[in-house]
């Protein structure tokens, strides 16, 4: 079992003083960013990326650095919640199915409940995605060691399709949101000819778009032009959590271990393939409620059920943390945050992939003994501080709102010190509302802006070795059956709607 | 990914219960102000109409740059061209089902769009106004109008909350994280810059 040492020694590199101190405050500055509207995980990280400049450059420091922001992530995760629960507003997408049953049951009186077992199952469901990464993700390195071009750029397009194939929203609007990321991940210098791409002669696109002033838009600002669609106002139960009832709520939660390991293993999946944490929440609530026996009183305002809070919350955060599995193995990142991540690991000169395990081996296994006991930090600040957290949203919108957005241009300013990318960022802010409320989706506008320049980079690379040959990407089983099965996903739409009209006019 | 907000109506609870506590007369008589300031189907056209606007700006620029295949593999208006083409595809189906059965409900009403731009058009003149201000200035100044305007706050609450941030702003990026943020001819008259 060389997993079991190599974590070890990875525990050994986390648990030094300074290492704790930055996850704890990674994890109150991740919950704190998780319960305030317009910042989220992927932006939140987005914006702190640039004080851990400095910070990666003393020795250790990327794994420090890396500890911290996990832990912000980890952080939103588990704030999410808090204000789904108690104020009947997700803070995060993912915590939108968490809502149907967390608000009713804190408006019965039972908030200390639902807050409680929301928590626990959001530290089961890091849990087992944690040790499926352990165990699983050198496996994957190893495998991914012997990938060329044309395997990389099956499982870029694998991570395509799998957006347009599992998405439960309109395929043509994911299709033209991809493309639009592709479109503005081109702007710029050609790396392969060395021409000039879409600038028409204006020196401040010479570099391109950076990823992380869409994320600081798209997700920032246009969550809070959203957020002021509701009103100014929030309006919330109280909160107070007591070990009585922590103690309570932890005799119950066992009844429920089916649904765990069901939400688990949804979440794993949909964290694996680009699905997400916010359809892996849904998906996981829905099966869930149709598999209860208590089903029908599902997000009922008489009967809500704990259930409903354990099935969305374990399959969020398994997603959450099992997004990092592909970004740390093939440097192909899950979901926005991890791509966010990933920016974070170039820009302190780590190369993400394969070769990461072989010759980072301090940096990942310290990031992933990181994740084990950020997860356990975590649980014990969110279950201690709720009402703190809490108070922080009675805070008035008028106030809370000019400092987001304040520290959303700062954010978006050190990415690169240009006063260009804070003006992107409120055009992106514009877009996103709108998208947002057209329902275009925005993860796979952000993907696509991160791995477009690769994805094409690996694909021209690949026509190079086979001269211009197409059967490349089937030349072998591993690219083929790649292939295939994001051709097959791409596809889906199609078929399934053919299935529907097939079923609904039967012959 | 989407951020879906159960509206108020299906909310329930404490959310739908407050317009209930203002007499009726009051909660009536904003009918008028309730209406619709663009529907969903109008905002769909539009959006599918900068989409293809996009896709034809890509697929132009991708003939300047040789968007054929040249003996060592793809041009490099090659990827661009069909990124092009199917985003202009896309926006044609968009466009085409949205004027065909585009929902006519409403995409923002007008006391939404009011709030809306009370908070967007501000932020653009602060994003605007950092070039010349400096960061820490322009910052004091739209969290305090924010307050002013928008919370009808005195001046007793908005000098210290929009200095305290600034203040603890300047000590994190440029004294603790060493960050140099947009100075303007304020720090440049206090020797900070």
């Amino acid at each position: 079992m060389d997993e079991i040492s190599s974590l070890m020694h990875g525990f050994s590199v986390a648990l030094s003083p300074m290492n704790l101190v930055y996850m704890f405050v990674g994890v109150v500055l991740g919950v704190l960013i998780g319960v305030l509207p317009g910042l989220g995980g992927a932006n939140g990280v987005a914006i702190l990326l640039p004080l851990t400049f400095t910070m990666a450059q003393t020795p250790g420091g990327t794994t420090s650095a890396i500890i911290l922001l996990s832990c912000i992530y980890w952080g939103a995760l588990f704030g999410g919640a808090i204000t789904s629960i108690l104020f009947n507003i997700p803070g995060e997408p993912w915590s939108v199915a968490t809502t149907f049953d967390g608000y009713p049951l804190a408006q019965k009186g039972r908030a200390g409940a639902a807050l409680t077992s929301a928590f626990t199952s959001s530290f089961v469901g890091a849990l087992v995605a944690v040790v499926l990464i352990t165990f699983l993700s050198p496996f994957v390195a190893r495998f991914a060691l012997q990938f060329g071009p044309p395997e990389y750029f099956s499982v870029y397009l694998l991570t395509f399709c799998a957006f347009i194939g599992m998405s439960k929203g309109n395929p043509v609007k994911t299709i033209a949101a991809m493309m639009l990321g592709f479109a503005l991940a081109a702007v710029g210098l050609d790396k392969v000819t060395g021409q000039l791409r879409l600038t028409f002669g204006h020196t401040e696109l010479l570099k391109g778009f950076d990823f992380l002033i869409a994320v600081i838009g798209l997700f920032g600002i246009g969550e809070i032009l959203k957020t002021l669609e509701e009103g100014l106002e929030f309006k919330g139960t109280q909160a107070k959590i007591n070990p009585r009832v922590v103690l309570e709520t932890w005799r119950e939660l066992p009844k429920y271990w089916l649904t765990s390991l069901r939400s688990s293993a949804i979440g794993c999946f949909m964290g694996i393939v680009p699905g997400g944490a916010t359809p892996a929440s849904f998906m996981s609530y829905g099966v869930a409620q149709r598999m209860s026996k208590n089903g029908a009183d599902f997000g009922s305002a008489d009967k809500p059920q704990i259930e409903g809070v354990v099935a969305p919350e374990t399959a969020a955060h398994a997603a959450g943390t099992s997004a990092l599995l592909p970004m740390l193995t093939l440097g192909v990142p899950g979901s926005p945050t991890a791509a966010v991540l990933l920016g974070g690991l170039l820009i302190w000169g780590l190369q993400p992939g394969p070769l990461l395990f072989t010759e980072q081996k301090d940096f990942v296994w310290g990031l992933i003994a990181s994740m084990y006991l950020g997860n356990i930090v975590g649980l014990i600040v969110v279950l201690t501080c709720v009402p703190f957290f809490a108070a922080i949203l009675r805070i008035p919108f008028a106030i809370i709102a000019p400092v987001i957005l304040v520290i959303c241009a700062i954010g978006a300013y050190t990415v690169a010190g240009s006063m260009f990318d804070v003006y992107m960022m409120v055009i992106f802010g514009v877009a996103g509302y709108v998208f947002s409320k057209l329902n275009y989706p925005l993860a796979p506008l952000v993907l696509a802006i991160v791995l477009g320049d690769r994805a094409e980079e690996s694909f021209r690379q690949s026509m190079l070795v086979s001269q211009g040959d197409m059967s490349i990407f089937f030349s072998n089983g591993l690219v083929g059956s790649m292939t295939l099965l994001a051709l097959g996903l791409l596809a889906w739409p199609l078929v399934s709607a053919v299935l529907a009209r097939l079923r609904g006019r039967p012959a | 990914m989407r951020w879906h907000r159960r509206s108020r109506a299906g909310a329930g609870g404490s959310c739908s219960s407050h317009p209930f506590n203002l007499p009726i007369g009051f909660a009536m008589n904003d009918d008028s102000s309730e209406r619709s300031a663009a529907s969903v189907r109008t905002l769909e056209l539009i959006v599918a109409v900068l989409f293809f606007l996009v896709g034809a700006v890509v697929i132009y620029d991708s003939f300047r740059l040789g968007n054929k295949w040249a003996e060592d593999g793809p041009q490099a208006g090659y990827f661009p061209f069909y990124i092009g083409l199917i985003l202009c595809l896309s926006a044609t189906a968009t466009f085409l089902k949205a004027l065909r059965r585009g929902s006519r409900e409403s995409f923002v009403t007008v006391p939404q769009i009011k709030l809306v731009l009370s908070v967007l058009v501000p932020t653009a003149i602060y994003t605007a106004a950092i070039a010349w201000l400096g960061i820490y200035l322009a910052s004091l100044l739209f969290i305090a109008l924010f307050m002013w305007r928008l919370g009808r706050y005195g001046f007793s609450r908005i000098i210290p909350v929009s200095a305290g941030v600034t203040v603890f702003f300047f000590l994190l990026f440029e004294i603790w994280f060493k960050v140099p943020l947009p100075k303007g001819p304020l720090e440049a008259a206090l020797g900070l810059s």
